[in-house]
């Protein structure tokens, strides 16, 4: 029984899609299995083994780094589905879940890798396994906040037509997710995976070198391999280094994203008739190959037989106990949640007091308003160049098709590895660090400005030109009035997301080194950096805590504001 | 599924004193639905019909299991309602259709829901779609679907779970005027034939000629709260025809029925024709474009100041659902009278029509201040202070203390609307103010 027609094996010959998924297939497995083997070795293996600068090891390193970017993409997914279903089900733990998500967005948590480094090492001791355990949740912290958020999102304006449809259909919880709910934020979903490896790979580059205390553990992987060539002064390495990047990135993007992209595209509830429907040649593969089709009725027949297993009850669920119980419920919740917070409050606190001073702490809120100036400045300076190019290329489709993919794949290209170049060049012509190591904050994050306004130049309605062109409106007036008001919502949402980048690249740009030269540039970035180093917990906490507050009140004071500005008077619906 | 046999005679569905309210947010009640009571026999279909807001569509969902009323009992075979129950299975509006699901998919979703063997499910699924006209389209997405071709999935995806009663939520109009009589049409034949699994039919609709063509039964549903008005019975054979002289007949006189105003009102004089208005009635959300262009058009002839509202409806290609409230703001305004299904124009109405634009706005001007009490409140208010400004805020929070958030909204747009036109006052969006100003 339960033989459904498509799934029988081999009718005919093997089409040649096949060929390319088994070789795809063989070749997947065959790496997770190296990448796998390292990991119980103990850690006195990493040091009888010491990376090398040979371009040769570099696929090795490649795979290694990929390996660990999968991990924490899956990590990502599962706390996803979880944390956020959490929270948009349960009022009351909704309630605390979602601030919590909010702010772990805006927490620059680059600074923590060192601690967080020490408790995965503890977990593992002595084993391979517990640093990459670190590099791993380094790399989900800055991939899992964004697509927890873009679900929890979705989950909340699941159309209500298909709400009623599913529930009278009678379907269960365990269906209705898997049918209905996980359906719906699929496509909001990939976007934000997509958002979060481009972050991924900045973070990956700086936690695969991890300094602990005294001891420094370097696992194999384009990270380290850089880190080695910075100390070396070998600029060829650093060459290949980002070369290798840039084939990974690439091969990421044909594999996973593209493929994601066009068969997310059958989510999307509003279907435009006239829009192009995203092309991919893996996808093609993968629906036309018989094996990767039996993988995927594999994964339905899961959903299906599971959904048996967890039945919808024949009585609905019992009433909500009484308003009176309820309230004091809540009552409960909320105090035990305030209760926490003034615990870890007095905790952070008292440490902060018996370890630093107020005059420190004065101190570093001058250095972040320093970063805050420069990160300011950049964002201004980064849009006057790409704002004009971005309207340009937008208003072109033919351009946009070819610099759009290009803008994508920069912002995702770990901007860290071009970093060790400026060095060479501040050292070499003694340049002031506190101006020339400033553009490196936004060399990864500008690129968001960029292919958010093409996008939105490309939505400017075709009639809406013609108008302009009509009645004459040319020059300045016709920028003023007609290009940047209309690219203005989009214009805010990259340069929300290219100022969040900023203040976390800060860390890692305004303290850079070649060889034993150290170039440093006064602010808040350069202050954790030191505090990391010299792994001092307090002023990290400091550090930390006095940026995510910046990071924190500048969203709720001046972006958000400026979003729902723009998105009520600008937004062309 | 549901194998119990049917009682001969006994209803299949039956409400009993239902009543259905929302909390607003000041505490109180908003009641949308009271006092109904009603019965659904084996072999009938029964059209719940009214216009937008009168609950019809709130009951049907109370039928479906979908929220559950505030008093009084709903049961199906004798059973009370509690949550969707198996048996009653719904068509929607917006067809509500899953778009990463295919034809099949959509179809077998609901039997997968109550865990059949695959081969049934694979059998039954086939079966409804090739009832319903869909076969060769199993393996297609929705999005390749013209909207009846969705609206058939919509129908084969209630069928195929083999429903006693099936709801159907204005299930023809989402589609253009053809396509949805081919689909009634079709659907009617099905039930003539007895191919259908269904013992039973309800139709929330707000088309008067629609309810006439299908059912056997018509609730007509007033509004505020909504209730029953009055239960007409349509013996007319089927298959029916719209041109037949008892087919208009009948249509005629369910449009006096749902123009007749509340029985109350109608005893007093002449001023008690016009509903009362106070500051905290909603008003509707009417341009200025339709007020005048539906004054022209009464004026005009063959109507000469007195209008037949299906005549005039069926003139201007408008369904009752938007000529009514624009009728209703005429005669809130007091520019028209509405009586036993004709809308006649007052002496101001017909002075109106005639006008030129400024003569037309200084009389606008003059009833709206003086038969919108909101916009007079405003104006005063306006007029009383020094700097001739007032934030929105102010009245939205006066208009909450009447109506929920969203009919506050929608009340002040309508009058900011209206005010405009008649150049009785202005208002800023950006900063949410009201001033007597004009824009520079």
């Amino acid at each position: 029984m339960n033989r459904f027609e498509p799934y029988v094996f081999l009718k005919g010959l093997a089409s040649r899609w096949d060929v390319l998924a088994f070789i795809v297939v063989i070749g997947l497995i065959a790496f997770l299995g190296e990448t796998a083997h390292g990991l119980f070795a103990p850690l006195t293996q990493l040091e009888a083994t010491p990376l090398s600068l040979n371009p040769i090891h570099l696929p090795e390193y490649a795979a290694r780094t990929t390996f660990r970017m999968l991990a924490a993409l899956a990590a990502s997914l599962l706390f996803t589905l979880t944390y956020a279903t959490w929270a948009a089900k349960s009022e009351r733990a909704g309630r605390l879940l979602v601030p919590i998500l909010d702010i772990l967005q805006s927490v620059p948590i680059l600074g923590f890798i060192s601690i967080t480094s020490v408790f995965f090492l503890s977990l593992a001791p002595g084993r391979v396994l517990g640093a990459e355990f670190a590099a791993i949740f380094a790399i989900f912290t800055s991939q899992a906040w964004n697509m927890a958020f873009s679900f929890y999102q979705s989950l909340r304006t699941v159309p209500v037509e298909l709400i009623e449809a599913a529930e009278s259909f009678r379907l269960s919880r365990w269906m209705r997710f898997w049918q209905l709910e996980t359906p719906f934020g699929m496509p909001a979903l990939v976007w934000n995976m997509m958002l979060s490896m481009s972050g991924g790979w900045f973070f990956v580059v700086a936690s695969e070198s991890i300094t602990v205390g005294h001891s420094a553990v370097a696992l194999p992987g384009v990270g380290s391999y850089i880190a080695l060539a910075i100390q070396e002064k070998n600029l060829v390495a650093i060459g290949w280094a980002i070369v290798t990047m840039l084939i990974v990135i690439l091969i990421y993007d044909q594999l996973l994203f593209r493929p994601l992209v066009a068969w997310v595209d059958r989510f999307r509830v509003e279907q435009e008739p006239g829009e192009k429907i995203p092309d991919s040649w893996a996808l093609t593969m993968m629906r036309r190959s018989r094996v990767i089709n039996a993988a995927t009725a594999a994964f339905h027949n899961l959903v299906f037989w599971t959904s048996r297993l967890v039945k919808r009850p024949d009585k609905p669920p019992v009433e909500d106990p009484a308003p009176s119980k309820r309230r004091s419920l809540d009552w409960l919740w909320v105090s035990l949640i305030i209760a926490a917070l003034v615990l870890g409050l007095w905790h952070i606190v008292a440490g902060l007091i018996a370890n630093t001073s107020p005059s420190e702490a004065l101190h570093v809120c001058g250095l972040a308003c320093i970063t805050m100036v420069r990160v300011f400045v950049l964002i201004a300076l980064a849009s006057l160049v790409w704002v004009p190019i971005g309207i340009w290329v937008g208003m072109r489709p033919r351009v946009a098709e070819v610099v759009q993919p290009i803008a994508q794949f920069m912002a995702a290209f770990p901007a860290n590895l071009l970093f060790p170049l400026a060095v060479y060049g501040i050292a070499t012509w003694r340049l002031d660090p506190n101006v020339f190591l400033s553009p490196l904050m936004i060399l990864g994050t500008q690129w968001y400005i960029l292919f958010n306004i093409i996008a939105g130049a490309s939505t400017i309605p075709a009639e809406m030109r013609y108008a302009a062109t009509n009645f004459g409106i040319k020059g300045w007036l016709w920028w003023r009035k007609v290009a940047l008001p209309a690219v203005l919502p989009f214009y805010v949402t990259g340069a929300i997301t290219a100022s969040g980048g900023s203040w976390n690249a800060a860390q890692v740009s305004e303290l850079v080194s070649w060889g034993h030269t150290e170039i440093r540039a006064k602010g808040l970035g350069s202050y954790i950096a030191d505090a990391a180093a010299a792994d001092n917990f307090h002023q990290i906490v400091l550090g930390v805590g006095v940026m995510s507050l910046f990071v924190v009140v500048i969203n709720r004071v001046f972006w958000r504001p400026l979003y729902y500005y723009a998105e009520r008077k600008y937004r062309m619906t | 599924m549901n194998s119990s046999p049917l009682l001969s005679g006994s209803p299949l569905l039956q409400c009993t004193d239902v009543r259905k309210s929302f909390p607003k947010p000041d505490g109180e009640e908003l009641l949308v639905l009271e006092g109904m009571n009603l019965e659904l026999r084996e072999g009938q279909i029964m059209g719940l019909l009214g216009r937008s807001g009168s609950g019809k569509s709130t009951l049907l969902r109370l039928i479906a299991g979908l929220a559950e009323p505030s008093a009084g009992d709903v049961r199906y075979l004798g059973q009370p309602v509690v949550g969707p129950a198996r048996g009653i299975a719904m068509v929607f509006q917006s067809f509500a259709l899953f778009p990463w699901l295919t034809v099949f998919e959509n179809v077998a979703l609901g039997l997968e829901a109550q865990n059949l063997p695959r081969a049934e499910i694979r059998k039954r699924s086939l079966a409804a779609i090739d009832l319903i006209g869909l076969d060769g389209f199993e393996s297609a997405y929705p999005r390749e679907l013209s909207g009846g071709m969705r609206q058939r999935v919509g129908f084969a995806r209630a069928l195929v779970v083999h429903p006693n009663i099936l709801l159907m939520d204005e299930p023809f109009s989402a589609l253009d005027v053809l396509t949805a009589e081919t689909l009634r049409t079709d659907f009617l034949d099905l039930w003539a034939e007895g191919r259908m699994p269904i013992k039973g039919v309800i139709l929330v609709t707000h088309n008067i000629e629609e309810a006439v063509l299908m059912c056997d039964r018509i609730l007509v549903f007033g509004s505020n709260p909504g209730r029953i008005l009055s239960e007409i019975k349509v013996t007319l054979p089927q298959p029916r025809n719209r041109l037949d002289p008892s087919f208009r007949e009948l249509v005629e006189r369910i449009y006096v029925e749902m123009t007749a105003r509340p029985k109350a009102a109608a005893t007093g004089g002449r001023q008690e024709r016009f509903p009362g208005l106070g500051i905290g009635s909603v008003l509707p959300h009417v341009g200025s474009n339709l007020i005048s262009g539906l004054m022209e058009a009464v004026a005009a002839p063959p109507f000469n100041g007195k209008a037949d509202l299906p005549e005039i409806a069926s003139d201007l290609q408008m369904e009752i659902d938007e000529l009514f409230p624009v009728a209703e703001t005429l005669q809130m305004l007091r520019f028209g009278e509405l009586e036993g299904g004709d809308l006649k124009l007052t002496e101001d109405g017909m002075a109106f029509a005639h006008a030129d634009i400024d003569e037309r706005k200084r009389i606008f001007l003059r009833h709206l201040l003086a038969y919108v009490p909101l916009a007079a409140h405003i104006r005063r208010v306006l007029d009383e202070r020094a700097s001739h400004s007032a934030r929105k805020s102010r009245f939205i929070d006066e208009l909450e203390d009447f109506m929920s958030e969203e009919d506050a909204d929608q009340t002040l747009r309508a009058v900011v609307r209206w005010a405009r036109y008649a150049e009785a006052f202005a208002y800023d969006d950006e900063n949410a103010m009201f001033s007597l100003e004009n824009p520079t």
